[in-house]
């Protein structure tokens, strides 16, 4: 009953000298008009939560200061505020942009450190199996070059000098090694991706 | 089963700032001291 009569004025004078509850009047009073008004800003419950509290803190301090000169017009200065401090929290935001993981979207779900999990190992280290396998399969000539390439890193001057046959040769037996890869692939209808 | 769309949830509690800080703000309204010393003033806080 006494809240409601009292004045944001009386209510401000009293709590400079002194009396704590006034304040509580003031914040019950105003809380859900200046935190919907910081959300209609922010669009966020703890930015509005964390900007109606440095309202706050302000207005206190402003008050106990004794810096405090707007009689009457105590609402509009606490939006003031409140509406500086969200400016600010936007400037902030803008120096240092901070993603949010909203909805469906995780951006950790696209971004990876490149090291492969324990799943990921398992399916290489199979692929890797795989692909012997296969090589394996393919004639000896043909086998021969691609191990050398692949395998040994050797280039194709090196393996015409290594197996006695002309680069075209080897390059050739090259290309058929890939495309009969490819073949036993199909034929075997083998998934080669992690 | 048809959704209803006629009863919409009250939010009249939904633009209230939370009851931890409103006492966050009570308690340090009251924690904080000003003091004048020499036309100088010094705010601290009494926890």
């Amino acid at each position: 009953m006494i809240s409601k009569s009292q004045s944001d004025a009386t209510l401000v004078s009293n709590y400079i000298k002194g009396d704590e509850p006034s304040l509580s009047i003031l914040i019950n009073r105003h809380q859900q008009r200046l935190y919907s008004f910081i959300y209609s800003k922010v669009y966020d419950r703890d930015v509005t939560e964390d900007v109606f509290q440095d309202t706050f803190i302000k207005v206190i301090k402003t008050l106990k200061l004794g810096k405090y000169n707007e009689e009457g017009k105590f609402l509009p200065w606490v939006m003031r505020i409140a509406h500086n401090l969200v400016i600010d929290h936007f400037r902030k935001n803008n120096r240092m942009p901070k993603f949010n993981n909203s909805g469906d979207f995780d951006i950790f779900s696209v971004l990876s450190d490149g090291t492969l999990n324990a799943e990921g190992e398992l399916v290489q280290s199979q692929i890797v199996q795989d692909i012997r396998a296969l090589v394996e399969e393919l004639p000896d000539d043909q086998k021969t070059v691609l191990i050398m390439r692949m395998y040994n890193d050797m280039s194709f001057k090196e393996i015409s000098e290594n197996t006695g046959v002309s680069i075209n040769t080897a390059l050739g037996r090259m290309r058929y090694a890939l495309i009969n890869l490819r073949k036993l692939i199909e034929k075997h209808n083998i998934i080669l991706t992690n | 089963m048809a959704k209803l769309y006629t009863q919409k949830p009250s939010n009249s509690n939904t633009f209230k700032p939370k009851t931890e800080t409103i006492n966050f703000l009570l308690n340090y309204s009251k924690a904080l001291k000003v003091s004048t010393y020499k036309g100088l003033k010094f705010e601290s806080i009494l926890n």
